[in-house]
């Protein structure tokens, strides 16, 4: 049941979008995000829009999975959809109830902040769908490097979090075990009030957090036993390149948000 | 009436992505009350799956379970009560203990149960003592304990709900030789005295054939054969096709045979071994 949840959420499959260089899908995808909130006019969403679909093609995600990443934001997009829809003023009044009002501009911004919102998502999920987390933080520290001439510990920043992505599952199939054991012995998870339900939780708690100590301190052991010391001079098995498809799509990116702007600049005048 | 029976039984993990298998295979199977059954097969056989099915911590993708008869998987059936009935030891069984003290980590099963205080009391102790905990360990928190002590103090957890099917997977892994004979000897008084049917989940044919009454052997999620382990080991070449080791007591007596020696096949553990050569050597009838 645990196992249900995917972390990471990374779709492991063949495309050319997978075999980009992990760094300019990092910088693509902010200068997405830096595209959808200049944009002002419904141009850019079209952009957004194209621009999803496009990776989407080129990465060979099955459309439902991008949709599927939308789905834990319903909730947000309801709210804000009703948020403006009711409160924003400007425009022809349509309708009015005590406090409650629809405006034109009240629609409008309505359905831009929803697609706007629905294109955010399903743009960054492109990334994480397509980049593992491992080579999504060895990108993030390389990013980051130039913050070493700062003192700042990129390195072992960028190791902290691939040693708990790494151990993520690890931790998953230990609760999954624990929990079958305790319940073996009767511990009963589902039922009763909520106090009694968080009482149930101490005999997994405890021997999890007892397991998560003794293998952080076996793997650090074994560290040092490989005479583990920081980023130093460190080679990597994955060296990350870059290649022509990615000034392409940077090229195509660029192009983009530039177009967004001097949309923006005509339009606002 | 077997006490425990599979029918039909299976299980998917997985099911509808790509990473799909099945690990227990349409199995069929009774076991008898008071059996000490040992289990085997080598990794990934559907040994651990098949055991998790048997208390009702699984649920088979197809098939049922029947516990004295009754399908645990009946809607009204109480599947919490089928695991006071059916206990479950798990591999490294160490790993869960939880409690402040050994003496109230043993009585976490029982608690459950809802009996009173001075039951808990006698059946904490009766099974520290079965397990050799001694007295004063049961004060102690669990952490402090060496390995195997801990090994033992899980088990005794699970045997002071006093199943009526006690099963082990695996409880002697990662022990040395001396913990393995002690807890593997322990077992055997237990179910000799409580008379309840043990299962015993191995891959080391060398523990089991000295203990159990029935071999029941797992080959890629289906049963290869369910029978005494003279009948069992007497199929040696075929175990060794499915990649299991025979006792290497048997594989000096098929080595002899293929040398021409007239002695019996079966032959599993060392003492009964002995017996049948010195006979020969002293030209008498074995005694056992």
């Amino acid at each position: 049941m645990l196992k249900d949840i995917t972390l990471g959420q990374y779709f492991p499959i063949d495309s050319v979008v997978h075999k980009m260089d992990a760094r300019y899908k990092i910088i693509i995808t902010l200068l997405f995000l830096v595209m959808l909130f200049w944009g002002q006019h419904f141009t850019s969403l079209i952009a957004g829009l194209l621009f999803v679909i496009l990776a989407t093609v080129c990465s060979k995600i099955p459309p439902k999975m991008i949709i599927r990443s939308i789905r834990p934001i319903v909730p947000i997009l309801i709210i804000t959809g009703l948020l403006n829809l009711f409160w924003l003023d400007g425009g022809k009044l349509l309708w009015q109830w005590h406090f409650l009002k629809i405006s034109e501009q009240g629609i409008q911004t309505s359905v831009f902040m929803f697609v706007r919102i629905c294109l955010l998502i399903a743009g960054t999920s492109l990334l994480t769908y397509t980049t593992s987390p491992i080579v999504l933080t060895d990108a993030i520290e390389s990013l980051l490097s130039p913050l070493k001439k700062l003192n700042m510990p990129v390195h072992e920043l960028a190791m902290m979090m691939t040693i708990a992505l790494r151990f993520i599952p690890t931790l998953i199939e230990e609760t999954d075990k624990i929990m079958a054991a305790q319940k073996a012995r009767g511990a009963d998870l589902e039922s009763g009030s909520l106090m009694q339900r968080a009482h149930a939780l101490v005999p997994i708690l405890i021997p999890l957090f007892v397991s998560a100590f003794r293998r952080a301190e076996e793997l650090a052991l074994a560290m040092e036993c490989r005479c583990y010391h920081g980023g130093e001079g460190r080679t990597r098995l994955r060296q990350l390149k870059s290649s022509l498809r990615d000034y392409v799509a940077l090229a195509l990116m660029i192009f983009m948000l530039s177009a967004v702007i001097i949309i923006n600049l005509i339009i606002g005048g | 009436m077997p006490i425990l029976e599979a029918k039909n039984l299976t299980y998917t993990y997985s099911i509808g992505s790509p990473f799909e298998k099945t690990a227990v295979d349409h199995i069929n199977l009774q076991i008898e009350q008071g059996e000490f059954v040992g289990i085997i097969g080598h990794t990934g056989s559907g040994k651990s799956t098949l055991m998790q099915m048997m208390n009702g911590l699984l649920k088979p993708t197809e098939g049922t379970v029947l516990l004295n008869g009754q399908d645990i998987w009946e809607k009204k059936a109480d599947r919490r009560a089928v695991r006071f009935q059916v206990g479950l030891v798990f591999q490294y069984p160490e790993y869960q203990l939880f409690e402040e003290t050994v003496y109230k980590d043993i009585a976490f099963g029982p608690k459950n149960m809802g009996l009173d205080e001075k039951e808990i009391d006698r059946r904490v102790r009766e099974t520290a003592e079965a397990v050799g905990l001694r007295e004063e360990l049961l004060q102690k928190a669990p952490y402090a304990l060496s390995g195997g002590q801990k090994r033992r103090v899980a088990i005794a957890g699970v045997m002071a709900m006093e199943p009526k099917v006690l099963i082990l997977d695996e409880p002697t892994a990662g022990l040395d030789p001396k913990g393995r004979t002690k807890i593997l000897t322990q077992l055997r008084e237990y179910h000799k005295r409580t008379g309840c049917t043990v299962m015993l989940v191995s891959h080391s044919m060398e523990d089991v054939a000295k203990y159990v009454s029935k071999l029941l052997v797992l080959s890629h999620a289906q049963v290869v054969c369910y029978d005494t382990p003279a009948n069992v080991f007497a199929r040696g070449k075929e175990l060794e096709t499915i990649g299991l080791a025979l006792p290497q007591i048997t594989r000096v007596f098929h080595g002899l045979r293929a040398r021409g020696i007239d002695i019996p096949e079966e032959v599993y553990t060392v003492k009964f071994g002995a017996e049948q050569l010195l006979a020969r050597l002293e030209g008498r009838e074995p005694q056992c």
